[in-house]
């Protein structure tokens, strides 16, 4: 129910007043409102939620994030080797 | 694809899997508040990646689970009138009422449609304007927001012949009831990452302070729940209990500002009925005064409801993580997804629904 999917905003068009615009979701194009996501432009990945883009995903962020794993990953193989 | 592929690699996976392992030194109760995080966990296998030491119960995070019987049975009476064009999100549709279900009120003859959005609410509403377009409005905080635009769309645009039936849920009420509950176990919180990208996490501050509990803001994909898990683990190893964000790519401390004034706008917070939990104090919403031409209760007189639950379903304790699907008598026998006797077996985000389709971890989980 609060399932959200990553999609690439394609366009932006103002439609009643509000802004909605196109979103890719890796190949399959739906139409989504965007006025909750006034700050997204054009070729940023919002979450969409049953036709509503919650969220802009923050690119730095998800690259913390991986870097944090990998860390574990690094330290985990260094925990790994034969200590000399 | 982007930000979902990324999170979802297996030896990213396996590592977190080890660190947790090498970080736990003795039981710890995690709740995944989210129906859409107990169903990636099975899906993904996760937890048989876990150490025993860790359990995971599943939390009322299934809005399709939770919403009141009564109020099922005025979608079922509303959605059974002549003039009514009844819209819903799909799984709603086989949730057992009293004595009957959205379905068997298509199947009658009646007009029950199942939308994307919302807002194909009140595009059917334009096209039918001898009809009355009514929409469950059911879920979290993640959904308000939409269903918020709907209403403020329809007044602005003059689209009278749309209403909503509202049952909308709140997380931090619940997490509230769950820890002051006699006899609770849960001693960390996996907070639902998407309710949080529109609520932001502030709410969770003082929740973590009074109840000695880590709160972590997770998101759905296999590392960041494994990463969420850390996390927690790593608090309640070291005695801490304070909120932390795992799902920093979507959600800020703070929320979706413009989602928020647009709840504050359209909707007053309620004391809600939950089924199989019962009314917990402040934990809807419901359409404020100003908006009561748009609400479906007040629209549509259905008279006295008289509800009868299942004698049988313990969905009740099973979506308060007091038992799991499998303790239940009935489920896989008598309760199937095709023959639900409880809202858990029907939802792809409940709990039984999950269990009966991922069995066989389930079941190498309960053996464990």
């Amino acid at each position: 129910m609060c399932l959200g999917i990553p999609g690439r905003v394609i366009d932006i068009v103002e439609q009643n007043g509000i802004l909605m615009g196109r979103v890719d979701f890796g190949g399959v194009v739906k139409e989504a409102c965007l006025a909750m996501t006034p700050e997204a432009t054009v070729g940023d990945y919002v979450i969409v939620h049953a036709g509503f883009a919650i969220s802009r995903l923050d690119e730095a962020a998800a690259e913390e994030t991986l870097e944090l794993l990998r860390a574990i990953d690094a330290q985990a193989a260094a925990e790994d080797e034969p200590q000399p | 694809m982007k930000y979902l592929d990324e999170f979802r690699q297996p030896e990213l996976a396996r590592k977190l899997a080890d660190e947790i392992r090498q970080t736990v030194t003795r039981p710890w109760t995690l709740m995944e508040v989210c129906g859409g995080q107990t169903h990636a966990f099975l899906r993904f296998g996760l937890e048989s990646l876990l150490p025993p030491e860790i359990e995971l119960v599943h939390g009322p995070g299934c809005p399709v689970c939770v919403t009141p019987l009564e109020l099922i049975d005025k979608a079922i009476a509303i959605a059974a009138r002549p003039e009514v064009i009844f819209c819903s999100f799909g799984d709603m549709l086989r949730v057992p009422g009293s004595g009957s279900d959205l379905f068997r009120v298509r199947a009658a003859g009646g007009d029950v449609r199942v939308v994307y959005s919302p807002l194909d609410c009140l595009a059917l509403a334009q096209a039918h304007p001898d009809r009355q377009v009514v929409f469950f409005a059911i879920g979290f905080e993640t959904t308000a927001p939409g269903n918020a635009m709907a209403v403020w769309q329809a007044r602005q645009r003059g689209i009278a012949n749309f209403s909503l039936l509202v049952s909308h849920v709140r997380v931090p009420p619940a997490i509230t009831a769950i820890l002051s509950a006699p006899g609770n176990r849960v001693q960390g919180f996996l907070a639902a990452g998407h309710v949080c990208t529109v609520m932001g996490y502030w709410e969770y501050e003082p929740l973590a302070e009074r109840f000695h509990v880590p709160i972590v803001v997770t998101g759905f994909e296999p590392t960041d729940l494994l990463q969420g898990i850390l996390q927690a683990v790593r608090q309640l190893e070291r005695g801490q209990h304070v909120v932390e964000n795992a799902y920093g790519r979507a959600v800020r401390r703070e929320g979706n500002q413009p989602a928020q004034q647009l709840i504050a706008q359209v909707f007053e917070p309620c004391d809600r009925a939950w089924r199989g939990i019962g009314v917990i104090p402040d934990s809807g919403w419901r359409l404020r005064d100003e908006f009561a031409a748009f609400d479906a209760e007040r629209r549509f007189d259905v008279g006295q409801i008289q509800t009868q639950e299942s004698s049988i379903c313990i969905s009740g304790l099973v979506l308060q993580g007091r038992r799991k699907p499998t303790e239940c008598p009935a489920f896989g026998t008598l309760c199937t997804p095709a023959h639900p006797l409880g809202a858990t077996m029907v939802s792809s985000e409940g709990a039984c629904a999950a269990y009966y389709r991922y069995g066989h971890l389930a079941n190498a989980l309960i053996d464990r």
